[in-house]
C-alpha cells in the first residue's frame, strides 16, 4: 500500500496581505507560511489509511520553492515515511493544468496505490489540481470526500463525499484512486519529538522539472482589495466596547430588532 | 456558442443552474454568441421542457443509461462528446460541488483548466476578464484565458440571480453519447441527521467562528442570542470541532438562510460561509481583523475582541428591553 499526499505551502492564514509591486500576487518577502490546512488533513488521513492497513508508505509531494521543505519536514515529522520535493522556486506563476502535469510526471513511475490531496489550496484557490492530476494519472477521483471507511480497503475503497446543503453518498472506488480531502475530516496528529528526531534521516528526493508552457493557461492580470458590496458602518473607532454600545443602539433605532 | 451545464437530481432542477443561465446569456449578449443548455440524463429528461422555456437556442439532452445517477466518469464521457460534437466558445457552470468533481477533468480531456469560483466578469476585446476570490476571500484577482476555445468558467453561486433568466422557446434535441467504464460506484445520497434547527424560519442569527476560541466561550455567545431572542449557529470549522451539532453549520454545505439580522462573531468570512448568509437583511460583523472579508459584505462592524464587545452588547440588550 503506498500513498502520495500532495501538501502545498501557503501564506498564513492571518498574515495580513500586501500586494506586490507587479500587482499580479501578494509580496510575499515578509509573510509567514504554513501547511494548507486541508492538506494537513489529507496527510492524517493518508497514515490512518496505512495504519489500518497494517503495511505500506506514505510519500508526500510538493511542489513549490526551497521554502517548501519546511511543509515536508513537518510532514515527515508526523509519520509520512519519504518526501519528493518539486523544485519551483516560481511557483505561484503556474497554471492548475501546469501543476496538476508537473506532479503528475514526477509522481507516475510511483504507482501509488492511493493520491491524498487536500480539497482546495487556501492561496490560489483553484480546487482542481487532485481531479486533473487524476485525469493525467489516468485514475478515478472523488472530490470533498469527508470520511474514509477504512474497513473497506481491498482492491477497492468506499469513502464518502460531501454534497451541498447537508447531503453525503457514499462512493466505492477501485483502486488506484485519487481523493481530494475536507478539512475537519479527523483529528490532525501532533509531530513527537521522536517523530522530529526520526524525520532528520528520511529520504526527501528532490526533482526538477521542466514546466512545460501551456497555452491554455489562465493567467492572472491583477490582484486587488475585494470591491466592497456594502458601505459598512464600523462603530466604536477600533474600541470594542464603545462599538458594542453604539450598535446596540442602531439594532435598536435604525433595524429596529431590539 | 456557449453551452451551459443544467445541474439536476431525477430530473429536478437544481436552482443554481437558473444563475448559469444567466450567466451565459449575459455573456452571449456581450459576445454575441447564442446558448445552448446541456442536461446529462438517462432519459428524455422531464426537466428538458422546463429549461426550454428560458431564452436559449436549444436545450441537449446527452442521454445513455449510465447518467440516470451522478459519477464524474460518465458525466466527464457526455460533457466531453457534447463539447466536441458542439464546439462551443465557451463552457458555464456553477460552481457547485458537482461541478467542481467533474468539470476540471472534462477541460483537462480537452487540454484546457477551468476558471473555477468567478464572481463576475468583463468581455474586453471579445474575451473575458473573469474576477475571482482568492487568499480565502481576502483579495480578488482579474484573470483572462489562453489559447483556443473552448473556455471553462464557473461562477460562484449568488454571482447571478436565477430569476433574472429571461424566458423564450427552444428546441430540445437529444443527443445519445457512449459512456465507457464507470469506475466508481455510487449509493443513495442521504442526510446525516434530521436538522433539529431549521435556521431558515430564524429572524436574527448570532453565528460564531474561529474567533470564539473554545467550546467553553460559546456560551457567551448563547447568552447574546438569548437576549436578543435569536438561534445559534456556526462556521464550518466549529462544527468540525463539534463544539456545535452539525446543523448550526451556515455555508455551502450547511444551511443558506436569510434572516433579518445575522451578527458574525469571530467569523472571517470564507466564501463557502458567506454564500450560506449574504442574503440576510441586515449583516454585523465583529472581527479583530479589520482586512476579513466579512467586513466586505457587513452593514455594521467592529474592528475588535468579541470578548470585549459582546458582554457590553448583551447588558445594553438588556437596558434597552428594560
Amino acid at each position: 500500500m503506498k500513498i502520495i499526499v500532495l501538501m502545498k505551502q501557503v501564506a498564513n492564514k492571518d498574515a495580513v496581505l500586501r500586494i506586490g509591486g507587479d500587482e499580479k500576487w501578494i509580496n510575499e518577502a515578509d509573510i509567514s507560511q504554513q501547511t494548507n490546512e486541508s492538506d494537513g488533513y489529507a496527510l492524517e488521513e493518508a497514515l490512518r489509511t496505512v495504519e489500518a492497513k497494517g503495511e505500506g508508505e506514505v510519500v508526500v509531494c510538493t511542489l513549490g520553492p526551497q521554502t517548501a521543505k519546511t511543509v515536508i519536514k513537518d510532514a515527515l515529522a508526523r509519520g509520512a515515511n519519504r518526501a519528493i520535493h518539486i523544485v519551483v522556486e516560481d511557483s505561484k506563476t503556474l497554471s492548475a493544468y501546469q501543476i496538476a502535469k508537473t506532479i503528475a510526471d514526477a509522481i507516475r513511475d510511483e504507482n501509488a496505490d492511493l493520491v491524498f490531496t487536500g480539497l482546495q489550496s487556501d492561496d490560489a484557490s483553484y480546487g482542481q489540481t487532485g481531479v486533473i492530476l487524476a485525469e493525467l494519472l489516468g485514475i478515478p477521483h472523488a472530490t470533498i470526500v469527508i470520511e474514509v471507511d477504512r474497513a473497506s480497503l481491498g482492491d477497492t475503497l468506499r469513502v464518502k463525499r460531501e454534497l451541498e446543503s447537508g447531503w453525503y453518498q457514499w462512493f466505492t472506488y477501485k483502486l488506484p484512486s485519487l481523493l481530494t480531502i475536507q478539512s475537519g475530516i479527523s483529528q490532525i496528529r501532533y509531530a513527537s519529538l521522536k517523530g522530529i528526531m526520526a524525520a532528520k534521516s528520511k529520504e526527501i528526493r528532490e526533482v526538477t522539472p521542466s514546466v512545460e508552457a501551456f497555452a491554455s493557461a489562465a493567467k492572472i492580470e491583477k490582484v486587488y482589495m475585494p470591491l466592497k458590496t456594502k458601505q459598512t458602518q464600523i462603530l466604536g473607532n477600533g474600541d470594542a466596547k464603545a462599538g458594542a454600545v453604539e450598535l446596540v443602539e442602531r439594532l435598536r433605532t435604525e433595524v429596529r430588532v431590539i | 456558442m456557449i453551452l451551459v451545464f443544467i445541474e439536476h437530481k431525477d430530473c429536478v432542477l437544481n436552482k443554481t443552474s437558473l444563475e448559469a443561465i444567466v450567466a451565459a446569456q449575459s455573456i452571449g449578449k456581450d459576445l454575441g454568441l447564442k446558448v445552448a443548455a446541456v442536461l446529462p440524463c438517462d432519459k428524455d429528461c422531464a426537466l428538458a421542457q422546463e429549461i426550454a422555456g428560458y431564452s436559449l437556442e436549444k436545450v441537449i439532452v446527452a442521454k445513455n443509461e449510465k447518467l440516470g445517477t451522478y459519477t464524474p466518469d460518465g458525466y466527464a464521457d457526455a460533457w466531453e462528446q457534447v463539447i466536441r460534437a458542439t464546439n462551443p466558445q465557451y463552457v458555464v457552470m456553477s460552481h457547485t460541488y458537482q461541478v467542481r468533481d467533474f468539470a476540471p477533468k472534462v477541460a483537462a480531456r480537452l487540454g484546457r483548466e477551468v476558471v473555477g469560483d468567478c464572481i463576475r466578469y468583463k468581455a474586453e476585446g471579445g474575451k473575458l476578464v473573469l474576477s475571482r476570490r482568492i487568499f480565502l476571500g481576502k483579495l480578488d484577482a482579474d484573470v483572462t484565458i489562453g489559447g483556443d476555445a473552448p473556455y471553462f468558467v464557473t461562477f460562484q453561486s449568488g454571482a447571478f440571480r436565477g430569476e433574472n433568466a429571461e424566458n423564450g422557446t427552444a428546441a430540445v434535441e437529444t443527443m445519445n453519447v457512449m459512456v465507457g467504464d464507470i469506475r466508481m460506484t455510487p449509493e443513495a445520497p442521504f442526510q446525516e441527521a434530521k436538522a433539529t434547527v431549521d435556521l431558515t424560519k430564524s429572524e436574527i442569527i448570532v453565528a460564531v467562528g474561529r474567533g470564539i476560541k473554545s467550546q467553553e466561550n460559546i456560551a457567551l455567545a448563547q447568552q447574546l442570542a438569548d437576549v436578543l431572542g435569536a438561534d445559534l449557529a456556526a462556521s464550518r470549522p466549529i462544527c468540525d470541532s463539534e463544539w456545535l451539532p452539525i446543523d448550526r453549520q451556515i455555508g455551502s454545505s450547511g444551511q443558506t438562510v436569510a434572516p433579518k439580522v445575522y451578527i458574525a462573531l469571530g467569523i472571517s468570512g470564507a466564501i463557502q460561509h458567506i454564500v450560506g448568509m449574504k442574503n440576510a437583511g441586515t449583516i454585523v460583523a465583529i472581527n479583530k481583523d479589520s482586512e476579513a472579508p466579512i467586513f466586505d459584505i457587513a452593514d455594521y462592524g467592529i474592528v475588535g475582541d468579541l470578548f470585549d464587545a459582546v458582554p457590553v452588547m448583551v447588558e445594553e440588550i438588556k437596558k434597552a428591553k428594560g
